[in-house]
């Protein structure tokens, strides 16, 4: 499974180096999706609460996460769904397969799912010779580019509207120069709706599964979900075994602030609810854990569990808004990512944990309280625990070690400071390694005396201090 | 094979789930966020979400409104019997014959002040391809059906009882480019509410 | 009460002007401290790593060195937040413990232990931005973060609002991080520098003459990206205008009179506008 390591630190400096537009665009439309968050957020007056209702109900359905499955499972085979459980992305991939290939399926029409993209199931399905078509607005975009979402909910939002009005005219005939959104929009439309239509199967994924009715429920502002499950007479839904929820009741709370937390806005345009199939159809659920128990049984990392994938995180990451969500080299990106993407190959994410400036916003705006940022923190010292510190990391923390618990040794190094600048602090040691720090930063300005020095001078009958 | 995974998987479940969290008890949330009329609130949230409205007395007044809005829709699908349309819909119609529906009518269960959107259900679209294909929507609502927020919304919604339910919020929309903000991505271009007593 | 003055590595050998600021501030609040000489670092840098291992050592070091005081203070929320909140490399005994319970930062301590609200001798006539850091903000609670939905609160600027003439301004991104970080502004220089310079537009944009913190790590990184990019912005920590300065260094001279020289010993260039020139 593990390629090479991904150095998020390079494909970030690639994006922000690509031209003046890419990442102060990025990084506006992301935080513009803050401040509506922050307006939507306020405007319920019990926000705080629910962010710990929303907490507890997950880690309620968590810990109780066999009986709520098996009770999903009761419900939706009542309402005639089939339910199929994957315990890995291969098994996912070949029911998938096995089912459409029961009912000669040549071409899928799908919506957004992140559970679908972590199984690779598109490349999957297209060496079977299965055609695939995503139909999110920015899902298509990244299919048609070769690229992975690179954010859960603006798949392409590290793309310009030239970009894409590039894009478009390479692959649905349109003008390369016209850049207005309307006219990319609608042509993309058109050129979908066939595609739609001809499709003999539609597959979604699901935001919550609810086990007191065995209904799921998909959340879209495009209805391409819904066009997609109301034309083909099967629809498959892929469901990570964690997005159960006990009830409608539970729900309310949820729908209320996947949304507002995602892109703030009140609700998604649609929230769809289904249960059962469809007069004269059918409907597949494939159940799928894919390292998901595993992590249950992680207990510094079980709470990640709980995530909605509202994004909300990425929006606020500010490490995330200059590097675009393909600097971490992985399907999930952003703070959530860099906590999810080690429980599935620790050594080719071992670096994603230090892609954070460790600023806490991630874990303030989470609408259902996982502690991103601690579990960062506690990712990294995974990393040091299993000596996965790069070779340089290492070197200077034995030798800051060394000298920052003795004071003898400090003081030393401290006086040699001054003009030569080989202080400890360890960006300084860095700096000598790497040069990093003045690339784009003046030296910090050392002084002639340290404190320590002055103190020891001047204090003991020093006449500023009454001044 | 499936069976195994199933077995496989809550078992692995069971051995790893941490110590059991007690399930949180949610007390009445209904007026949460909520100040106001209700149907006041419905509209400005309606309106937010880029929908219309309009208040009629009677089916003929939609009809001509249909007329107004749309002069150039040659196929109109209605779901509700207030409206008759220029082609009739069957829980049995082909959804795929609804692609050239230039303007879909139905009514809705009821409303929700909260953020603006409607509750429609498989029954209330006979086929659910009505809510989604149709290029224009008009949809109808009992101004007296508009409850307050989630909360409220999900008492009234019984999932058990259809296939398919939808809370709808104004039209299809889309940010996805350039984040500008679009209507009709896929779903219908425009959703105007008909305020017409049941 | 006796109060055990922590000063981290950076403020020691870079910013000594600040760690006199903090010392004469707190003497003037009749707060007796004493500066431990065998102090040297928290353990922060390390343990920011996930390096445990080489952190436990000095860690250990440090609460030798603090253990036998009510109070430790230091003017940095950074460190500060590290001790109380992270500082379990080693093991966790009751005099550890209590080590790390008595740690307070500066404008907290002056606010919720010492409770003082006045500073007449404060006086600094410019237009000022807060940048709280996110150990500020997030760990200590000096202030609300703008995520939280609730009442929002700022120690710092309570009591900056204290200081005649200052003028206090407001960011698009209050609370936005800086990009500091610790190692991270050098091992994701790209990024760290991106986020610096967002930092100062804002700062700059909205009409600050300084930016003011309870960090000086967070400024260090603003103010070499400020020079390189050479802007008039200028850096002070809290504790510099609470106190009255010293504004420079201990070396140089301690007036407070206009074109005094800069960090670089520089005259700054638009000096003449400036009193306090850092």
């Amino acid at each position: 499974m593990s390629f090479n390591i991904v150095h998020p630190e390079k494909l970030a400096a690639e994006f922000l180096n690509k031209d003046k537009q890419h990442e102060p665009q990025h990084d506006e439309h992301l935080w513009t999706s803050r401040v509506k968050r922050d307006k939507e957020a306020a405007s319920i007056p019990e926000w705080e609460e629910f962010r710990e209702l929303a907490s507890r109900i997950k880690q309620h359905t968590l810990t109780h996460l066999d009986q709520y499955l098996e009770q999903f499972e009761i419900n939706a085979v009542k309402h005639g769904a089939v339910v199929h459980w994957a315990r890995t992305a291969e098994e996912h991939n070949q029911i998938v397969l096995d089912i459409l290939r029961q009912h000669s399926v040549k071409d899928v029409i799908k919506s957004k799912s992140m559970l679908q993209e972590e199984c690779g199931m598109i490349p999957f399905l297209e060496k079977h010779g299965i055609s695939v078509t995503e139909s999110d607005l920015g899902e298509r975009i990244q299919q048609l580019d070769k690229e992975q979402p690179s954010h859960i909910v603006v798949p392409a939002v590290h793309k310009t509207k030239e970009d894409i009005a590039r894009l478009f005219a390479r692959h649905i005939g349109t003008d390369p120069n016209n850049t207005d959104a309307h006219y990319l929009n609608d042509s993309m439309r058109k050129h979908a709706r066939p595609l739609f239509l001809k499709a003999q199967a539609a597959m979604t994924g699901a935001n919550f599964a609810i086990a007191e009715t065995g209904s799921f429920v998909v959340c879209t502002n495009e209805g391409n979900a819904d066009i997609g499950a109301s034309l083909p007479p099967l629809h498959i839904a892929s469901i990570g075994i964690e997005k159960l929820i006990p009830t409608t009741e539970d729900l309310a709370i949820f729908i209320r602030m996947l949304s507002r937390s995602a892109l703030g806005s009140k609700i998604t345009q649609y929230t769809s609810h289904f249960s059962g199939p469809r007069k004269n159809s059918e409907l597949h659920i494939i159940l799928t854990d894919n390292g998901r128990s595993k992590r249950l049984g992680m207990p510094e990392f079980w709470e990640s569990l709980k995530c909605i994938r509202c994004g909300a995180c990425m929006n606020t990451c500010p490490v995330f808004r200059r590097s675009s969500g393909l600097s971490y080299g992985a399907v999930y990106g952003g703070p959530i990512g860099i906590i999810l993407d080690p429980t599935i190959d620790e050594k080719k994410y071992s670096e994603l944990p230090y892609h954070s400036s460790l600023c806490g916003s991630c874990t303030e705006v989470c609408p259902v309280k996982i502690d991103i940022s601690g579990q960062i923190r506690q990712w990294r010292r995974v990393m040091a625990d299993h000596k996965r510190l790069s070779l340089i990391r290492r070197l200077a923390f034995k030798a800051g070690a060394a000298v920052l618990s003795r004071p003898k040794l400090f003081r030393a190094a401290e006086a040699g400071a001054y003009g030569s600048i080989k202080l400890l602090p360890h960006f300084l040691i860095y700096n000598n390694l790497f040069n990093a720090w003045g690339k784009h930063r003046e030296m910090p300005p050392f002084a002639k005396e340290t404190f320590h020095d002055w103190y020891q001078k001047n204090h003991e009958n020093d006449e500023h201090i009454q001044d | 094979m499936m069976s195994t995974s199933r077995t496989d998987i809550l078992t692995a479940i069971r051995k790893n789930k941490p110590a059991a969290v007690p399930r949180p008890t949610l007390r009445d949330l209904s007026s949460s966020g909520i100040e106001g009329d209700l149907l006041a609130l419905f509209k400005k949230h309606l309106k937010e979400a880029d929908g219309e409205f309009y208040r009629l007395e009677s089916g003929k007044e939609v009809s001509a409104l249909i007329k107004k809005l749309f002069p150039d829709a040659k196929v109109i699908c209605s779901a509700t019997p207030e409206v008759k349309g220029s082609r009739p819909i069957k829980p049995d119609t082909d959804p795929h014959s609804l692609a050239d529906v230039d303007v879909g009518v139905f009514r809705a269960k009821f409303g929700v002040a909260e953020n603006g959107a409607i509750w429609v259900t498989e029954e209330d679209l006979v086929i659910t391809a009505l809510g989604v294909l149709p290029e224009h929507l008009i949809v109808l609502l009992d101004p007296d059906r508009i409850v307050s927020n989630m909360h409220a919304a999900y008492r009234e919604v019984k999932l058990d009882e259809h296939h398919y339910g939808c809370f709808m919020m104004g039209p299809s929309a889309t940010a996805d480019i350039g984040a500008v903000h679009v209507n009709g991505a896929q779903g219908s271009r425009s959703l105007a509410i008909i305020f017409l007593a049941h | 009460m006796t109060v055990g003055l922590f000063i981290p590595c950076y403020i020691d050998a870079v910013y000594p002007e600040v760690a006199i600021a903090t010392l004469q501030l707190l003497e003037k609040l009749h707060v007796k401290v004493e500066y431990p000489a065998a102090q040297i670092c928290c353990g922060q840098p390390m343990a920011n790593e996930g390096d445990q291992v080489d952190s436990a050592p000095v860690e250990q070091h440090f609460v030798e060195t603090f253990r036998n005081y009510e109070y430790i203070v230091a003017p940095s929320a950074s460190c500060v937040s590290h001790v109380r909140l992270y500082m379990d490399a080693i093991r966790q005994t009751p005099e550890v413990q209590q080590v790390r319970r008595s740690t307070f930062e500066l404008v907290e301590f002056i606010t919720d232990i010492l409770k003082i609200t006045e500073f007449p001798w404060a006086e600094f006539p410019h237009s000022i931005a807060i940048h709280n850091s996110c150990s500020a903000i997030r760990s200590l609670h000096i202030a609300q973060s703008t995520e939280v939905m609730s009442t929002p609160f700022d120690k710092t600027a309570a009591l900056l609002r204290k200081v005649k003439g200052l003028k206090l301004v407001t960011m698009d991104r209050p609370d936005e991080c800086c990009g500091f970080g610790g190692t991270f502004c050098v091992t994701d220089e790209a990024v760290s520098a991106s986020m610096g310079k967002d930092k100062n537009a804002d700062i700059t944009r909205h009409g600050a003459q300084f930016a003011a913190s309870t960090d000086m790590s967070c400024l260090m990184h603003l103010q070499g990206i400020a020079r390189r990019e050479k802007t008039d912005l200028e850096f002070i920590h809290v504790a510099q205008i609470l106190n009255g300065g010293p504004y420079s260094r201990p070396n140089n001279s301690l007036t407070k009179e206009p074109g005094n020289s800069n960090i670089d010993g520089q005259p700054s260039a638009n000096s003449k506008n400036k009193s306090h020139v850092l």
